[in-house]
């Protein structure tokens, strides 16, 4: 089995951001606070943050932001809690929650939870459980989740639980491996595990683990990625069953994913990289303690020290 | 992002990717400039209709559409003609920018803010979306719009249930379409629609049709599922019910008020120390309710039992437990005399007993005990921390009834206090008895899903079978299935591990000859006190995980030693617990102690040999209760002042976890964190110690 090639993953991840003039990189560019947040939080764990300039990331961030108080995904763009989240994170990544208007971010989040509890993504009404778990974590982080009834967010989640276990993305919608992390994840922020079946969602999550590489998927029939080492992973940890997984195997699918050559890791092996599944592959390697990386909490994804310094330091 | 082969760029690839870039760059901040400008001439327009065809991701350009149709509605005055379409038209976009990119969140999002517009013809979705699922049967995006669709047309369900099975029968292998069905299936069964009720009728169909994919394929799980959602629909019963309870009905407690009583002419099994005369009632239900209360639970007494506490065993703050606990109080009488009550339990009398389907508990149960206060004693008590508890085997000898036949000694039988519902019983045998019959053949062929699906069917049988002995007739069967599936399937070695451990579990404690070979006399011959205590030892058994709580709820003294537990989820319903042996275990944190919490008679605990402090990922922090998961305040100033000076902050797990125990004697070493700081913190945390790691402290 390879090595995790650390220093070569962080010269990629800071090379993403010099290389605006890609095709890829404009198509992404509507969400280069996702980028942002996936690049720092694992330049993090690889215990390399200080090579980014942190003034000009939080100048950056806060140009992002909009009158609503919610943050877009770059300059320029509409506000939405998918790059709300990631904005808090990156500042949390920093200590520089204090930069924020607290109050106007948390009345853009949970201004957006409807009468049934459930969240919209954003003024134009799609409907999402990955919203549920953005804005608890988000609130969660900035101290103020009494600004939404988080009974009732936490009801609608579970009327998005499935017979298998998992959870969809709506009432009747199928289990899907992201859509879990988010609904777990937003019941373990809320202190509500226990309306989950450990045993019935443990089988199926440990069932992803692909025999033949070690690898995860996202559902059942499909390719393994390196993403759901972090979608499946984090739930697994969280309702305390991920020893039914082998780790061994795993640790090797995601090694052999890396590039070694040019850094970076790829969804499947010999893929091309790009700086979401390196994040998710580094994530996943610290869920599997994996040494020489700093440890990741699973519920809010960002390392375990600086959520304890945000929620226990008050 | 996904499936892109990783080669390097040649140059002239590059030179094109660069063009490209240049152009959609132009397009996004003309987009940009025109959004922020709020400009919707025809040209502005096209621009942005360009946008969303080349890169369906980009949201802002779906959000600036929508105000463009908002416009475009706007101007039409109403005309119904010019309406539909401006809205056919935005559809006619978006089911380009689909082709572009199938999976597009915000193309699919748009979609159903045009649809939402009215005007426009649903058949046609349905059309467009039998060609797209044609294309990519398990997209759960066109799924999900399917639902949507489906609702805005006011389908039947039954139409759509019949949509499933067409896309089965085309490709079993579609998890996407098995769990459509399941939802489908449960909302039709739920409403008793006509030719879906009975629920046997339609489960025995269901069993035919997902054999047909197991037996075609048994390596593929798209039935994997199915099949064990229609194995709960036919074992498990919806209501609430009374599994078992701390007295057992018909039991004879003997309540003693100093601790060390030499009287061995009664039954060690139900004798409770309680220094205030108080004794613990425990009721464990078959699932997790709510609304057990004073009013829902009433006792009868010769004296006042009114306004108790209950309290859910839970380590949150929720409303909703399998496990509930309250204490009662018995007179204080004479010292020198001794008092016998017969307390009457009635439960589930008045309804507010409620599962979390919101079931009523409707089999109103009632049990019975006597509670026998013995005389104090007129020796000084003395605690059990100073006579410190040794784990040795010469310690403990196999315990030999006495008196009493063996039969009433281990209160066994008394716990499981309902059985019920015999009536559908006579189908659910048959049907599993059948399934049994099928699933051996496959399993005979080393298939994984075949013994995996036959130990599960043969654990319903013996549960359905003998609810009230719980004879487990088939558990040596089960256990060496999961022995198979360890060598079988060694990825998920560590699931069959922890299903072996609970079947074991079943096993021994499934009959009273089996759970007397566990029971041991526990007397220290290195110091003076004569015990009467009964320890039940289940060390050296390969556990991975603890069950069958249920049947335990009388130990006193547990010795799960020398295992291979990382979790202790569930103890906490052994509120008997004095004295716990979990050493040589592979208990990961602190929080993985969470359980003990809750066990407010814990005395002795011994955690030495476990890892706790080796790992840097906790597998606990979201189910214990703490400040990050909102169930437990953060008081680290005054927990500064108990600590004296030691960093909380940085010992705050040690601190949620050991603040609340009254702990006389701890054992801890041989784990990574039991340094002497650590130990020194613990001397602080828990003022009750008196032995630490063997260790007498004062
Ligand atoms: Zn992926």
């Amino acid at each position: 089995m390879g090595e995790l090639a650390s220093q070569k993953h962080v010269q990629f991840i800071v090379s993403v951001e010099k290389k605006k003039d890609s095709f890829e990189s404009v198509v992404m560019e509507h969400i280069r606070m996702n980028g942002a947040y996936w690049g720092l939080t694992a330049l993090d764990l690889l215990g390399k943050l200080h090579v980014v300039d942190v003034e000009e990331v939080v100048s950056w961030v806060l140009q992002c932001q909009d009158d609503s108080g919610g943050f877009g995904g770059n300059i320029g763009h509409d506000p939405h809690v998918l790059y709300t989240l990631s904005a808090v994170q990156v500042l949390a990544l920093f200590d520089k929650l204090d930069v924020l208007d607290i109050e106007k971010v948390a009345s853009y989040v949970a201004g957006l939870q409807n009468e049934d509890g459930s969240f919209s993504g954003d003024m134009w009404g799609e409907i999402d459980t990955r919203f549920s778990y953005i804005a608890i974590s988000c609130l969660s982080l900035l101290h103020r989740l009494d600004k939404i009834n988080v009974e009732k967010a936490v009801n609608y989640i579970l009327s998005c639980k499935n017979h298998d276990g998992g959870f969809g993305c709506t009432p009747g919608a199928e289990s899907h491996a992201g859509q879990i992390f988010c609904c777990v994840g937003a019941l373990a922020i809320t202190g509500s595990l226990h309306h989950i079946d450990k045993d019935l969602l443990g089988w199926w999550l440990c069932e992803r683990q692909d025999n033949k590489t070690g690898g995860l998927n996202g559902r059942p029939e499909k390719l393994p990625d390196v993403c759901y080492s972090w979608w499946a992973l984090s739930s697994l940890i969280m309702i305390d069953r991920v020893h039914w997984i082998n780790k061994d195997k795993l640790i090797k699918f995601i090694l052999d994913c890396q590039d070694i050559e040019n850094g970076g890791i790829s969804d499947r092996p010999d893929d091309a990289v790009d700086v979401y599944h390196t994040y998710f592959g580094v994530a996943g390697l610290s869920l599997l303690e994996y040494p020489g990386l700093k440890a990741i909490d699973p519920a809010y994804a960002l390392p375990v020290d600086v959520v304890d310094r945000i929620i226990l330091d008050r | 992002m996904h499936g892109r082969p990783r080669k390097a760029a040649k140059p002239e690839d590059e030179a094109a990717s660069a063009a490209q870039a240049q152009e959609l760059r132009a397009l996004q901040s003309q987009l940009l400039s025109n959004h922020h400008n709020k400009i919707y001439t025809d040209e502005a327009q096209q621009l942005s209709a360009k946008l969303v065809q080349q890169n369906p991701e980009s949201y802002t350009a779906w959000n600036y559409r929508k105000l463009v149709v908002q416009h475009n509605l706007a101007q039409s005055e109403s005309d119904p003609d010019s309406l539909k379409s401006i809205l056919d038209q935005e559809l006619g976009l978006v089911e380009s920018a689909l082709k572009q990119n199938f999976k597009s969140y915000g193309a699919w999002h748009h979609r159903k803010w045009v649809l939402s517009k009215g005007h426009s013809v649903l058949d046609r979705e349905l059309k467009l979306l039998k060609r797209f699922q044609q294309s990519d049967p398990r997209n759960f995006h066109a799924w999900n719009y399917r639902r949507f669709v489906a609702a805005l047309l006011n389908r039947s369900e039954e139409e759509e249930l019949d949509y499933t099975r067409e896309m089965i029968e085309h490709n079993f292998s579609n998890y996407s379409a098995w769990h459509n069905r399941s939802v489908l299936l449960c909302n039709l069964m739920k409403k008793k629609s006509q030719g879906f009720f009975p629920k046997e009728k339609v489960l025995n169909d269901e069993y035919e049709h997902v054999h047909d994919a197991i037996f075609t394929d048994p390596d593929d799980q798209s039935g994997w599922f199915y099949y064990l959602w229609l194995l709960d629909q036919t074992v498990k019963t919806d209501a609430p019910l009374l599994v078992a309870s701390w007295p057992a009905h018909e039991s004879d407690v003997i309540l003693s008020r100093n601790r060390r009583s030499d009287d061995s002419s009664f039954s060690p099994f139900d004798s409770f120390h309680s220094d205030s005369g108080t004794i613990p009632l425990i009721l464990y239900f078959n699932q997790a309710v709510e609304g057990v209360n004073s009013s829902t639970i009433t006792i009868e007494s010769s004296f006042c039992t009114k306004d108790l506490n209950w309290k859910p065993l839970l380590q949150n703050n929720s409303q909703l437990s399998q496990v509930w606990v309250t204490h009662i109080k018995f007179p204080d009488v004479k010292p020198h005399s001794s008092e016998a009550y017969q307390l009457k339990i009635s439960v589930g009398q008045s309804q507010g007993i409620i599962s979390a389907s919101g079931i009523h508990y409707s089999h109103p149960t009632q049990l019975a005990f006597k509670v026998c206060l013995r005389p104090i004693e007129t020796e000084p008590a003395t605690k059990k921390g100073g006579h410190r508890i040794l784990w040795r085997d010469e310690n403990f000898h196999m315990y030999q009834p006495q008196s009493q036949e063996p039969d009433e000694v281990v209160p066994i039988d008394q716990l499981i206090i309902n059985d019920h519902e015999p009536t559908a019983s006579n189908w659910r045998a048959e049907t599993i008895a059948n399934e049994i019959a099928l699933f051996r053949e496959l399993s005979e062929l080393n298939c994984k899903i075949g013994k995996l699906t036959l130990a599960r069917l043969l654990t319903a049988h013996d549960v359905i079978l003998s609810p009230r002995t719980s004879k487990m007739a088939h558990s040596e069967e089960v256990l060496e299935l999961y022995t198979d599936l360890i060598k079988l399937d060694p990825l998920h070695s560590q699931y069959y591990k922890d299903e072996h451990s609970l079947v074991l579990l079943q096993k021994v404690t499934s009959n009273r000859e089996s759970l007397l070979n566990h029971c041991f006399s526990y007397k220290n011959l290195a110091s003076s006190s004569i015990g009467n205590d009964i320890c039940l030892r289940l060390s050296n058994l390969s556990l991975s995980r603890m069950g069958s709580i249920e049947k335990l709820l009388w130990v006193q003294m547990l010795d799960l030693s020398h295992n291979e537990l990382h979790s202790i989820e569930g103890l906490e319903a052994m509120q008997l617990l004095s004295c716990l042996n979990l050493s040589n275990n592979k208990l990961g944190s602190l929080t993985a102690l969470g359980p003990l919490r809750l066990l407010k008679s814990l005395e002795v605990l011994d955690i030495s040999y476990n890892e706790i402090g080796s790992h840097t990922i906790d597998r606990t922090r979201y189910l214990c209760s703490t400040p990050l998961s909102h169930t437990e305040e953060t008081s680290w100033n005054s927990d500064e002042i108990v600590t004296g000076g030691a960093s909380v902050k940085d010992n705050w797990e040690a601190v949620l976890i050991f603040k609340s125990m009254s702990l006389t004697q701890l054992a801890i070493v041989g784990n990574a964190i039991s340094g002497e700081n650590f130990k020194s913190l613990l001397v602080k945390l828990v003022p009750t110690l008196e032995w630490l790691d063997g260790d007498k402290l004062h």
